[in-house]
């Protein structure tokens, strides 16, 4: 028997929600998105968590600009120190740059063991990133926090949101809790400049229904669509300072898509 | 020191076992503890007895016996197995409280001594379970 597993609930019971942001493939802004997802609502004058477990490729510290990582405090446990008023957790303070190879076993277990470990104390929301995909460490969260409600980010790449549509089947078939889909990256060019996008031809070119059809192949899995999020190429030169990331359109829009999710999903 | 949320973990645990099995009083709890853990076990057991306290009825007279696995790597590309704790003599302060917190970032910062592959597998050595509890109904 693995008593981590079974204390995790205890360690988790301060805080009122768990958000799990996923995205299919890697490079779709879904650590983005989880970032700026925990500094809106931090500046919403929520209690803020924000756990990185996409150990392949940590990047959150990155996007807040996260450099002076150390080793967490000890008391009964390990404290998360707070950057911005966000309680802040990664593999980072314990690998710093070094690589990670870490196979599935090992990512699972090193999984485990932070959360059995980790002393969140009370917080409104705790803002998972997910490793890409759905292997190993996607399904021990799953299994283990059985109260994590999932965010899924998508590109209107074809080859994302084949890979989402996996991952949202999967999430349905567990009876994972989903509050949506977020499609990331649209291209201004292509889509107007609004968020109710109409079908257009531009010349004797294809017809871009690429927006639509997310939403709704989304709406066919009968999973609500949050919003879409233009590429925004100021984002680029936001990351490190959250000040200027706070002011990006890209954070503007996920702004206006968290306080949807925050009408239709009160805090408890 | 995490040693007090594993002990915490091993007593949770230990609870609902109680619970679901109708236990009145435990007599006996096995703990196994793999190396790669680096557990400090006196103050895991310092621990334990902090945690116990307020289950006077249930733990007053529980012998907790903890056993430590010795933690084996294995290479994935040339198959060399070498023992951990030869392994963590070459690892600077830093690095050893990494593996403290997390047993995986072994991986970050051992290599294969035979063939310098950080592609090794722990077979054995890892983590901390509950072997055994035993008490009366
Ligand atoms: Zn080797």
């Amino acid at each position: 028997m693995d008593p981590r597993i079974e204390v995790i609930d205890k360690r988790l019971k301060d805080v009122k929600r768990i958000i799990a942001v996923a995205g299919g493939k890697g490079g779709i802004g879904k650590s983005s998105v989880a970032s700026t997802l925990a500094l809106i609502l931090s500046k919403m004058g929520h209690k803020v968590g924000l756990f990185d477990l996409d150990f392949s490729g940590p990047s959150s510290h990155i996007i807040l600009g996260i450099k002076d990582y150390e080793f967490p405090k000890e008391d009964k446990g390990i404290v998360p120190s707070e950057y911005y008023g966000i309680k802040f957790l990664s593999i980072i303070s314990f690998s710093e740059e070094n690589p990670s190879p870490l196979r599935g076993i090992d990512i699972s277990n090193a999984v485990i063991e932070l959360l059995a470990i980790t002393q969140w104390g009370s917080l409104d929301y705790l803002i998972i990133d997910m490793p890409p995909g759905i292997g190993d460490a996607t399904l021990d969260i799953i299994r283990i926090i059985k109260r994590a409600e999932f965010i899924v980010i998508t590109t209107p790449s074809k080859l994302s949101i084949q890979t989402v549509k996996k991952s949202l089947q999967l999430l349905l078939e567990l009876k994972v809790p989903i509050i949506g889909v977020i499609e990331n990256m649209l291209d201004r060019s292509v889509y107007p400049n609004s968020p109710f996008v109409v079908l257009r031809r531009t010349g004797k070119s294809r017809k871009f229904t690429k927006s639509l059809s997310i939403k709704e192949q989304v709406k066919a899995f009968n999973i609500p669509f949050l919003g879409e999020i233009y590429f925004d190429k100021d984002f680029e030169d936001s990351i490190g300072n959250v000040n200027k990331l706070y002011n990006t359109s890209f954070a503007q829009s996920l702004k206006r898509i968290v306080l949807k999710i925050l009408q239709n999903y009160p805090t408890k | 020191m995490h040693e007090w949320a594993l002990a915490d973990a091993v007593i949770t645990t230990t609870l609902k076992v109680a619970e679901n099995e109708g236990l009145k009083e435990i007599s006996e709890i096995i703990v196994k503890i793999g190396e790669l853990q680096t557990i400090d076990t006196e103050i895991f057991n310092f621990a334990l007895k902090e945690v116990m306290q307020p289950q006077k009825k249930l733990l007053e007279n529980a012998k907790i016996k903890i056993k430590s696995e010795k933690a084996i790597l294995k290479c994935k590309v040339c198959k060399h197995e070498w023992l951990f704790k030869n392994a963590v003599k070459n690892l600077s302060e830093d690095e050893t409280e990494s593996l403290h917190f997390i047993p995986e970032t072994a991986h970050v910062y051992l290599r294969c001594p035979k063939c310098n592959s950080p592609d090794f597998e722990i077979i054995q050595g890892r983590g901390i379970w509950i072997d055994s509890i035993s008490g009366e109904r």
